[in-house]
């Protein structure tokens, strides 16, 4: 029997295990495969749903489904979070005290957002990458009366979008509550534009203009005076402000770390094959890699789906088929009703087109479809 | 002498060789030196105007069959 073992029950994960649940079905009925999901949470959420809790257009109840629904009949899910990786042994130790052994093993624990990183940020700025901190956002935004509103990004940072999509957001929430002339936006950005992608950049900087969104480049938060409202960068600039919204910098996950796995709880990983480095039979999905692309929800999927394809391949003929090309998709709020979006892999960049209401209801479908997607059928 | 710290930003968009930098001097110490590898040509101007500002040592840059090596120091 060939024992696969799944570490993480995110979209990465899940995705891949439903895929392999399908291609292996007689081999899982048959006993030649066994495929075991071991996750933190009972609960799968939704991610990108956060963005919209932020400013009230959805509830934390939208964001979450029971794990177990999402998984195709077969797969063994065990809600038992690893805590030790012997990798020699084939072989991890779980916090019940239980160990699993594994033919091959995919690690999708993901990323945790670590604003402590910088000092006065956990006092001094608003977020919303978990569900307590996106209602706290909520709460402050519905309080606010008006002032200097500031968005700071740290690197690296889950979603690519995220900054330019609450910024737009920002914008059209403060109209709505027709705020628009007591209140200031300004954005900054790590890098010499607004954006990393150089046509996304090319696309949002007019557009900010255009609603009167200032912005600063070449800014990277050193600290947060949170008393005196300050934020300070690396290039030796100050901004005031009354209100911080930050896209924090983001780790991977402890027990990476502490396992020795890889520095920051990204674990070294090649980017075609997916394996960890050094490990013919470990692979790595999603935010968990070192990979230098986008730590994005299509990442982890466009990722299952090609190491799906693979194990299943290694389990019946020996050998993987297909290598990961770097395909990313991203969508792109530009405010309350109109999106873009962006898709590129390791050599095509992308060209984002002008923003449009259909693609904004794409968007607003897909946040339901999601599901269908975790399911590994969209 | 510590080891020549390599950033391999070969093939990333997003968030692309700049930011793969920066995360990466989070972690070294004053004194290392890192070699950006980046097959975006905006990279090779972009990161020495960076380094320029935060005060980092920037050493060279060269280019070889589509590949930018920008060579830097970690100063502060």
């Amino acid at each position: 029997m060939k024992k696969i073992l799944i570490v993480g029950g995110g979209m990465g994960g899940t995705i891949l295990a439903n895929n392999l649940a399908r291609r292996l079905t007689s081999e899982l009925k048959s006993g030649k495969v066994r495929i075991t999901m071991l996750s933190a949470s009972e609960k799968h959420m939704y991610q990108p749903g956060l963005l919209y809790l932020a400013v009230g257009k959805i509830t934390p109840d939208e964001l979450y489904r029971d794990q177990a629904s999402l998984l195709e009949p077969g797969i063994e899910f065990h809600v038992d979070p690893v805590e030790e990786f012997k990798l020699d042994n084939n072989q991890v130790k779980t916090k019940s005290g239980k160990t699993f052994d594994y033919d091959y093993m995919a690690i999708a624990t993901g990323s945790r957002m670590f604003p402590e990183g910088i000092p006065g940020m956990v006092e001094g700025a608003e977020t919303f990458y978990t569900e307590d901190s996106a209602l706290k956002m909520f709460k402050r935004l519905q309080s606010f009366e008006g002032g200097k509103v500031v968005i700071t990004v740290g690197v690296p940072h889950k979603c690519p979008m995220a900054p330019l999509e609450i910024t737009f957001m920002l914008h059209d929430y403060f109209k709505d509550r027709g705020m628009s002339d007591k209140v200031e936006l300004q954005y900054t950005y790590p890098i010499g534009r607004v954006h990393s992608l150089e046509n996304v950049a090319k696309w949002a900087a007019p557009e900010m203009d255009k609603l009167g969104i200032k912005y600063e480049t070449f800014f990277n938060i050193k600290e947060v005076d949170a008393k005196k409202k300050v934020l300070k960068s690396e290039e030796g600039n100050e901004i005031n402000y009354d209100l911080l919204i930050t896209i924090p910098a983001h780790k991977g996950m402890e027990v990476l770390e502490k396992n020795g796995l890889g520095q920051s709880g990204w674990i070294p990983t090649n980017k075609t094959k997916l394996n960890m480095e050094g490990r013919d039979n470990v692979f790595v999905l999603g935010d968990t890699t070192n990979i230098p692309i986008s730590k994005a929800g299509s990442t982890a999927h466009f990722e299952a789906d090609t190491l799906g394809e693979n194990l299943a391949a290694m389990v019946k003929i020996g050998m993987p088929v297909k290598e990961y090309d770097g395909k990313v998709f991203c969508f792109i709020e530009a405010g309350k009703d109109r999106a873009s979006y962006a898709m590129f892999d390791y050599k095509n960049p992308p060209d984002p087109k002008a923003p449009t209401k259909a693609v904004h209801w794409f968007k607003m479908a897909y946040n339901k479809l999601y599901w269908i997607s975790a399911r590994g059928l969209l | 002498m510590a080891e020549k710290i390599i950033v391999d930003g070969r093939g990333s968009f997003c968030p692309g060789p700049l930011m793969e930098l920066i995360v990466a001097l989070k972690s070294a110490q004053v004194g290392d030196e890192l070699e950006v590898l980046s097959t975006d040509k905006g990279s090779a101007n972009d990161i020495p105007e960076w380094l320029n500002k935060v005060g980092h040592e920037y050493i060279s840059t060269t280019e070889s069959e589509g590949v930018w090596h920008i060579t830097l120091r970690k100063k502060k």
